[in-house]
């Protein structure tokens, strides 16, 4: 019985390791498709024909894309990312400070985002059909309805611009007290807690409300057992497991998220970075920071899964 | 006594399919529906006309969304913007549905090597997020409008290919399928005569919700400047464009979004308001 559960876990690893490779393939040959020539580009409009032959050359720009990925990857896997097109810097130090930055945005936001939501799912589902959990459903399609440039807009034009009660930018390097902190962080991460949240919400209710609809619940119910008692005593251990499968659905959703919001906010993270290297064409910082997402996001609905499989008490 | 009235009731509610918000959620589709249509015809001014001396005007009689950071009319551009927005993503999710549900009903009739290589390969490309897929491809091959519509089908083809794989396996274990394969009937025929009837009805309210999130990701994209390119706008490139008049709570900024808002909670709710025979999913 144990050993099913431990299968399909590894089974599940595996398919996340095979789809790591597709994946690092599809990223690799997507950039490789970038138009222009980046040795022209490096070297100007002005370069002589030999200058961008000899960059060429040292580059290894000329070697088949099939060598040139299989090289790419060896130097993933001993750490070097290789150098930035654009100011020849190496990948991993642009990357580092970066990479703190955006892991405190979704850092923050996910220690927001979860407790609210998990809070409002439960709670709505408890109340199934009452005003409450009819206004809680409208707001969360509402929400998933919009765009997060919409959000992050209404945001910045209510805080920003009638209560003049937060900088419309985000600058990280001036934090100096939690007052700061607060300036700084709190509409970012507000577009970014909508977002994540009513995704959380939505799936939390349904996992909740699916419980409430078993026979052994109805039996809790007929007992006279109070509706929070039901809730939090009869339903709530069995929905656990896609309670958090969905949370961590949900936060797979930062990912997509953060390029909107760190481009709107100017704010210095990964997916910044990578937006402006779309538009510089730096090839190296392209893929690494495209790997860093892909990475986060597999890991996240493969745990998703797991978490699906291990909880799922008919496989124990 | 009170069985016939019962039913009585039950018949009306099936003839009447929608509720209240289903239909003015449907109302508020094909009113953008039409607009995309006959922008040409109703658009107040010129979309490339100055007509206002000052730039992020307000509203006015003549101008009823204010003017944008030219002084160019924003009434008139949403309801050019809207043959953008539309036309794009309902050309993007006609593909990605066709493919993906012709695709997931080949591999759940064919099983086998060929299901499993489709599903992995599938599911790889699902396991890209879908904002930056679009940033990388459409960086790469760029933003002309069919090079948008290629981009969209392709991010949301395996989303559909699950979808659809998923409903078509349920309905592959039926006795009549077992009856038609024994009757020597071949896949095209299988696939469209004997599967697509019984997943039809669940697959039209999953290209809905794809449809949903197409606009919302080529509005993301125009919003990053890497959507439709000027002299074209669709809504979420209007929103880029007049970003400047957020500081003074410019009508040029709000307005497009709202558009979009319209448009996407009303296909949300129209979905989720369908009567329960077409939306009720055996799979997911």
């Amino acid at each position: 019985m144990r050993g099913q559960v431990s299968s399909l876990v590894v089974r599940r690893l595996l398919i996340a390791l095979i789809t790591l490779v597709i994946v690092s393939f599809a990223v690799f040959f997507a950039t490789a498709l970038l138009p222009g020539d980046t040795a022209t580009i490096l070297l100007g409009q002005s370069a002589t024909p030999e200058a961008v032959e000899g960059l060429r050359k040292a580059m290894h720009l000329d070697d088949p894309a099939i060598i040139r990925f299989l090289r790419w990857i060896a130097g993933l896997f001993q750490g070097d990312f290789g150098k930035s097109y654009a100011n020849n810097a190496p990948v991993a130090t642009l990357i580092s400070g970066r990479f703190v930055n955006t892991m405190k945005l979704a850092g923050l936001t996910a220690a927001i985002a979860v407790p609210l939501a998990l809070t409002l799912g439960i709670t709505a589902a408890m109340w199934r059909g009452t005003l409450y959990d009819r206004i809680v459903t409208v707001g969360t399609i509402g929400i998933i309805s919009v765009p997060e440039f919409m959000i992050a807009t209404l945001a910045v034009l209510l805080f920003a611009v009638y209560l003049k009660w937060l900088p419309a930018l985000s600058l990280t390097n001036e934090v100096k007290s939690f007052h700061d902190l607060v300036r700084i962080y709190a509409m970012p991460v507000m577009t970014l807690t909508f977002g994540v949240s009513a995704q959380m919400i939505r799936m939390t209710r349904a996992a909740v409300v699916e419980t409430l609809n078993t026979p052994y619940v109805e039996m809790a119910l007929l007992k006279g057992a109070s509706r929070p008692r039901l809730v939090l005593r009869h339903a709530l251990p069995n929905a656990l497991g896609p309670i958090v499968n969905a949370v961590a659905l949900s936060l797979s959703y930062l990912l997509g998220g953060v390029i909107i919001v760190e481009t709107i906010f100017n704010y210095p993270g990964v997916a910044k970075l990578m937006v402006d290297a779309v538009s510089t064409r730096d090839l190296p910082l392209i893929q690494t920071c495209a790997m860093i997402f892909c990475l986060g996001y597999l890991a996240l609905i493969t745990a998703a899964d797991i978490i699906a499989v291990v909880s799922n008490p008919r496989l124990r | 006594m009170t069985n016939p009235t019962s039913s009585g009731r039950l018949n009306m509610r099936l003839g009447y399919r929608f509720n209240l918000v289903g239909v003015s959620a449907l109302g508020i589709i094909l009113l953008w529906a039409g607009v995309a249509l006959f922008a040409p015809q109703i658009i107040p001014h010129s979309v490339g006309e100055i007509v206002d001396a000052d730039y992020f005007g307000p509203m006015s009689r003549d101008l009823w969304f204010g003017s944008d950071y030219l002084g160019r009319d924003i009434f008139s551009r949403i309801l050019m913007g809207a043959r953008y927005t539309l036309g794009i993503s309902l050309a993007a999710v006609s593909i990605a549905c066709f493919s993906g549900v012709a695709l997931g009903m080949t591999a759940a009739v064919a099983g086998g090597w060929c299901d499993s290589l489709l599903s992995r390969f599938l599911d790889a490309l699902n396991s890209i997020p879908s904002k930056l897929f679009g940033l990388v491809v459409v960086a790469a091959v760029g933003s002309s409008i069919p090079a948008l519509i290629a981009t969209l089908s392709v991010i949301y083809t395996p989303g559909a290919y699950r979808f659809a794989r998923a409903l078509a396996v349920n309905v592959n274990t039926m006795d009549f399928m077992v009856v038609a394969r024994i009757r020597g009937e071949r896949l095209p025929y299988l696939i469209a005569s004997e599967i697509l009837p019984n997943i039809l009805g669940p697959v039209l309210a999953d290209l809905g919700l794809r449809f949903v999130f197409i606009v919302l990701l080529l509005s993301g994209l125009s919003f990053l400047g890497l959507g439709v390119q000027p002299p074209y706008a669709d809504w979420g490139a209007l929103v880029r464009e007049n970003i400047g008049g957020l500081p003074f709570g410019a009508p040029a900024v709000i307005f497009p979004s709202l558009a979009i808002a319209s448009l996407t909670i009303s296909v949300n709710l129209l979905i989720d308001n369908l009567p329960r025979r077409i939306r009720d999913r055996s799979a997911e």
